[in-house]
């Protein structure tokens, strides 16, 4: 279970990044980082929606209340 | 009233005769009295309940079958609403309809026969108890997130739910994990297995769960019209889905659950967006940064070619400034050039050697010098002491 932003956290920062580009008052130096930076975000948001192998586990509780995970096909 | 016997000849009474209305009323009057209220045990036919809130049936079993009227006073509190061949107790006034001339039980109580029949009553009484406790406000019911990153099914791990529901992830947004809680849900056990596996959720890291099954009858689905499962679904800290059977089939975990979806395909519909609105969505982001930037660069160019326009002003300035400096410097230089001194009446000194005579020392008596004016140069001596 990785910590790597969500899919709804790279859209909400995208957002931000071209509302700032957006403003006629960004220096170009930062407007050339945001640039940067939202295209990177946009990979990374892209390849959230490649095609990938749905994963299905299943939920294993011991005989001490203990929870762990196994491929749902085992 | 008069007597009437059958031995009063074979020719038609003109008179004494009974009317319609008074053998019925007398009819009734001695059903009524031989009767005292009674149970009345049968299977239910023909309902009908009639806008005026009354309802009509017939009580059957394999030999007779009797009709029966429950008066809107009664029928509104009636744990069990009859249906079709639902067996039941009844407690009934039996009665003669006077208008009809019909035998007729008026029912004042309907209490199911069997257990298993009894099924309304207690999801009347279960759905009463959630009411009571605030569990089917509409304003309980969250929303569903917009990505959910990870899902938890309770339901079989051996049925078609989680089949469709799979099939429906993987197309729509593979990208979200799928922890299943497994529980058995028809059967003795199911309703303990569901109960516990909700509570499993509250331990999971998940952002939303689907509870339910695929389709079945009505004793398959019984599991979701228990009080306890119901409750349970309510319990879970993250938004909950509902998909028990069919799109008919509405049972008390749909009516708790923070969304009811008509199937379970239709429930993994409701948690995940779909892939493909996503893209376009990223397509119209990457547009607006590269136009973003583009009229970022297009500013700056636009200011850089300002700044270049300032600096050849300053420049020509600079320029203008230069040249009346050397003017009013080439007037002064003009100024003081000698030939201009001697214009004005002075006039230059120099030995033979050329050497400048300054001081009244530099001219000894008799020293021959050369003066120079405006026009030229003159030979001089100083004269003798």
């Amino acid at each position: 279970m990785s910590d790597a932003p969500s899919f709804r956290e790279r859209l909400e920062r995208l957002e931000a990044i071209v509302r700032e580009l957006e403003r006629s008052d960004v220096d170009l130096d930062r407007a050339l980082a945001l640039f940067e930076q939202g295209v990177g975000e946009l990979r990374e948001a892209r390849a959230l929606l490649a095609d990938a192998e749905l994963r299905v586990r299943k939920v294993i509780e011991d005989a001490d209340g203990n929870l762990d995970l196994a491929n749902a096909d085992e | 009233m008069a007597g009437l016997t059958l031995f009063d000849g074979v020719a038609a009474p003109t008179d004494g005769a009974w009317s319609v209305l008074q053998v019925t009323q007398r009819a009734r009057q001695l059903v009524e009295a031989g009767f005292p209220r009674l149970w009345v045990r049968g299977e239910i036919g023909g309902f009908k309940s009639y806008q005026s809130g009354h309802w009509y049936f017939a009580l059957r079993d394999r030999q007779a079958q009797v009709r029966c009227v429950m008066w809107r006073s009664d029928a509104e509190q009636s744990a069990v609403r009859p249906e079709e061949g639902l067996e039941v107790f009844a407690h009934a006034e039996p009665t003669v309809w006077e208008e009809r001339g019909e035998f007729r039980l008026t029912v004042r109580q309907l209490l199911p026969a069997r257990p298993e029949g009894d099924w309304q009553l207690k999801l009347e009484r279960a759905r009463q108890a959630l009411l009571r406790d605030g569990l089917l406000d509409p304003a309980r019911k969250r929303p569903l997130p917009r990505f959910p990153r990870r899902v938890a099914l309770v339901t079989s791990p051996d049925g078609a739910a989680l089949r469709d529901i799979v099939a429906v992830l993987a197309r729509r947004w593979p990208s979200i994990e799928v922890l299943l809680v497994p529980a058995r849900v028809q059967g003795e056990t199911a309703a303990r297995e569901v109960c516990h596996a909700l509570a499993l959720v509250n331990r999971l890291p998940v952002d939303v769960v689907i509870v339910g099954r695929g389709g079945g009858s009505r004793e398959d689905l019984w599991t979701f019209n228990i009080e306890a499962v119901a409750r349970a679904v309510a319990a879970v800290r993250v938004p909950t889905v509902s998909a028990v059977g069919h799109e008919t089939d509405v049972t008390l975990t749909d009516l708790v659950a923070d969304v009811r979806a008509p199937t379970p395909s239709a429930a993994a519909e409701a948690i995940v967006p779909d892939r493909a609105e996503q893209r376009d969505r990223l397509r119209a982001v990457a547009r607006r940064l590269t136009i973003g930037l583009g009229g970022r660069v297009e500013l700056g160019a636009q200011r850089v070619e300002r700044t270049a326009d300032r600096l050849t002003a300053g420049a020509t300035a600079a320029l203008e400034r230069g040249r009346a400096r050397v003017e009013r410097l080439g007037t002064a230089l003009d100024a003081l050039s000698p030939l201009k001194v001697l214009a004005r009446g002075y006039a230059v000194a120099r030995g033979d050697d050329g050497r400048l005579l300054r001081r009244t020392a530099d001219f000894p008596s008799e020293r021959a010098f050369r003066l120079t004016v405006q026009d030229g140069d003159v030979r001089a001596r100083v004269e003798a002491k």
